[in-house]
């Protein structure tokens, strides 16, 4: 079980540990006042990874390793830039302006990281974050174009899942602009979106593959064909790794929100938080509820023991979620500050804060 | 030669000395500082090597015309002021 978890806000990046059951305390402090988008601590060397916006100063990447006591500031994942002459065209090069997800490789393939960003460029490294390169087999993919940008102006990358079995399988989240899978190591991807649907889209583009806007991808580490998936029209899942995805329409309060967890070993449990709808962000009735399926999204229950329920409008980001390697232990941040841990798989969850900045992401160690 | 100078701002983040560097124009002025100051070029400029949208640069008291190529000229007594614009909450 993991004792240790981060949590990535708009305005700092707070280390948690456990001091007893239930009890969790803010440990450590990084970054104060500055937004800190995604947080990666890779179990293979115990380094940190920390991506922030500064907003005026742009997308910046650091690493430490001694657990966030320094940082070191890395060169952040970058677009090449274009020719002499080039500024001019349409659309304008592009520019990094957000890591929306940051991912370890495989065991075996020590220092490897995977970073998607906004606007939809996929990027490795292989030398711990030192430098990255532009995963051009997907940027230059024809189908790229259609993306656009779901809550963003641009499209993004927010979900990179590598296989535990081979580190050559990868599956990409795009919002929005479906999901994407390598078997290769990213020579060569296929758009894998079969059986979603957008309702909300013009009625011949419904069924599009890839303007599909899956909020967020979950990967069961056990059975790693099974994918979860948050999307803007609904909850998807998949049983070989994206080849088909089926409808999961019973949900419950609602089958729209943003983040989805897969349980660490059972295929058939995952997590939920769901809010109102696409124009009415909040949770249903004021009432912060998680969904919990144990049967592969047959049925789902509805955990809010320990969670406000009374004219709370707290919303859970799509990386806001998080479940350890023990499948018992999960962690909730929201928008207005609120971070909750459960010890027993959601059956109840205990307060941590109610008073931290909006939260981006939280992340087991 | 020209003088760089930037927002106070910035030294939360990373070194950002006022420096009087060799430039006719803007692109050259901040490129000669970021040659002895490579950090400080991504704080400044985006990965195309434009202004990033919400850093602004004056020279002499006006805001720079060519946010993209950064070619307006540069005397060689000018003063640059390279700041953030205001935003956020």
């Amino acid at each position: 079980m993991s004792d240790r978890l981060h949590v990535a806000t708009r305005k700092g990046l707070f280390t948690l540990e456990r001091r007893g059951a239930g009890a969790w305390a803010i440990a450590r402090t990084s970054f104060l006042g500055d937004p800190v988008t995604a947080v990666l601590d890779d179990g293979r060397d115990g380094t940190l990874y920390a991506a922030l916006n500064l907003g005026h100063f742009g997308v910046k990447l650091r690493r430490s390793a001694d657990e966030g006591r320094s940082w070191d500031d890395l060169d952040h994942p970058a677009f090449p830039q274009v020719p002499a002459g080039g500024l001019d065209a349409t659309p304008a090069p592009p520019s990094v302006s957000q890591i929306w997800s940051l991912e370890a490789g495989g065991t075996k393939e020590k220092g490897k990281l995977w970073a998607g960003t906004i606007p939809g460029g996929l990027f490795v490294s292989t030398d711990r974050g030192s430098s990255f390169g532009l995963v051009e087999s997907l940027w230059d993919r024809p189908e790229r174009t259609k993306w656009f940008g779901g809550g963003y102006d641009e499209p993004g990358i927010h979900s990179v899942c590598v296989d535990p079995r081979d580190a050559r399988n990868v599956v990409v989240g795009v919002s929005c602009g479906g999901v994407w899978v390598t078997e290769n190591g990213g020579e060569s991807w296929e758009c894998r979106a079969r059986g979603m649907f957008a309702a909300y889209m013009p009625p011949e583009r419904r069924d599009d593959p890839v303007i599909q806007d899956p909020h967020r991808v979950a990967q069961c580490p056990a059975a790693p064909d099974v994918l979860w998936v948050q999307h803007h029209n609904g909850v998807f899942r998949s049983v070989d790794r994206g080849r088909q995805w089926e409808e999961i329409p019973t949900v419950k309060p609602s089958v729209f929100g943003f983040a989805v967890v897969a349980h660490p070993r059972d295929a058939d449990t995952a997590w939920l938080v769901p809010a109102v709808k696409d124009e009415c962000r909040v949770p249903v009735e004021g009432k912060v509820v998680v969904a919990r399926t144990r049967d592969g999204g047959k049925t789902w229950e509805t955990l809010r023991r320990g969670l406000p329920q009374e004219h709370a409008y707290d919303l859970v980001y799509r990386h806001a979620l998080d479940v350890d390697g023990s499948g018992q232990r999960l962690a909730m941040g929201s928008t207005t500050g609120g971070l909750w841990i459960s010890e027993d798989a959601g059956d109840a969850w205990s307060l941590v804060s109610a008073n931290l900045p909006p939260v981006y992401q939280v992340r087991f160690s | 030669m020209p003088r760089v100078r930037f927002t106070p701002n910035l030294e939360r983040h990373v070194s950002a000395d006022a420096a009087e560097v060799p430039g006719a124009t803007v692109r050259e002025a901040l490129e000669s500082v970021f040659g002895e100051n490579p950090r400080l070029r991504s704080y400044v400029l985006d990965d195309q090597g434009r202004l990033r949208r919400h850093v602004m640069v004056f020279i002499d008291g006006n805001q720079v015309h060519d946010r993209d190529r950064l070619s307006d000229s540069v005397g060689a007594t000018s003063e640059l002021f390279v700041m953030q614009a205001l935003s956020g909450g």
